[in-house]
């Protein structure tokens, strides 16, 4: 676990780069690089997949979507003034970031192998997924196998938020 | 209090969680300008993944990718498949949430010549 301090640091810092520069193109270059550190955690914690996902659709397709967004704007909008602090963000933040430490106890240790997640349902998909669909790679079977009308759905989602996309940016519409 | 903190040292992935969630909520909800707060929200669905990507690590697994001619599989060696399966769908259907948002926030633009909310607000009246 020596690899993860470092890049924990790191992703807390480009979250922190992403949120206070002021021009908003810089802002989304960082939160670029923000989702490739995370990529980076995935990939190191063993999640090959959810990290080519991140790498791929999170820093990619994410920032040219923020992109093109900006790139139509006068340049006087993306630089932006930084507010003032409103006095409740110091009591209410301080106060649930101590709820939510304070059950950190109740949760399982990070890498524990044996938290109610990795023993309850986990070890039947690891033992036999290779045997029932002659996939290797278990995450591919679960996703397109066992529950692929789950992701029949999901392409649902993504072709009707294609559709918004469209409908809203239709020129000499409402 | 003492193994409050202790319980925190074990657990570095959920202290990050709960700076980046709750930094990005204070963004979405306090910061006047737009893309700014899309910014904050991307924030805090991502850390919504990595807590749960946090469950699936094992100390000492590896990929849940099996290569082996064995009959029997021990499931110790491997990474929990089912919150990587989960948290793939959940980045695509937050990017594509995303997009909309962006389409919106351009729309909005385009109407109003800003990108600032009290602008925006302003100028509705």
């Amino acid at each position: 676990m020596t690899f993860e301090i470092p890049l924990l640091v790191l992703l807390v810092m480009t979250a922190a780069g992403a949120v206070l520069v002021k021009d908003l193109i810089s802002a989304v270059f960082i939160l670029g690089s923000y989702s490739f550190a995370l990529a980076l955690v995935w990939a190191l914690v063993g999640a090959v997949d959810v990290a080519f996902v991140e790498a791929v659709v999170g820093a990619g397709l994410a920032t040219v979507f923020f992109l093109l967004t900006l790139f139509r704007m006068a340049e006087k909008d993306t630089l932006i003034r930084r507010p003032p602090v409103p006095w409740i963000a110091f009591v209410a933040l301080p106060l649930l970031a101590i709820l939510l430490l304070y059950g950190a106890g109740d949760l399982p240790a990070f890498g524990d192998p044996l938290s109610p997640a990795s023993t309850h349902i986990s070890p039947a998909y690891l033992e036999s997924s290779v045997e029932q669909t002659r996939t290797p790679n278990v995450v591919t079977a679960v996703l397109m196998d066992y529950r692929s009308l789950d992701t029949l759905v999901e392409t649902i989602v993504i072709f009707t938020a294609g559709i918004a996309c469209a409908l809203i940016l239709r020129r000499g519409g409402a | 209090m003492v193994d409050v903190l202790q319980a925190l040292v074990q657990r570095p992935n959920f202290v990050v969680f709960v700076i980046l969630f709750l930094w990005g909520v204070y963004i979405m909800a306090a910061h006047p300008n737009l893309v700014k707060k899309l910014i904050g929200l991307y924030i805090v669905q991502t850390s919504a993944i990595f807590f749960l990507v946090a469950f699936s690590a094992k100390d000492g697994a590896t990929v849940p990718i099996i290569f082996t001619d064995s009959a029997t599989v021990d499931a110790a060696v491997y990474a929990n498949p089912l919150p990587h399966v989960l948290t793939v769908t959940a980045i695509v259907v937050q990017v594509a949430t995303l997009g909309v948002s962006l389409a919106l926030v351009s729309a909005i633009y385009r109407k109003f010549g800003s990108l600032d909310e009290d602008e925006v607000l302003e100028r509705v009246e």
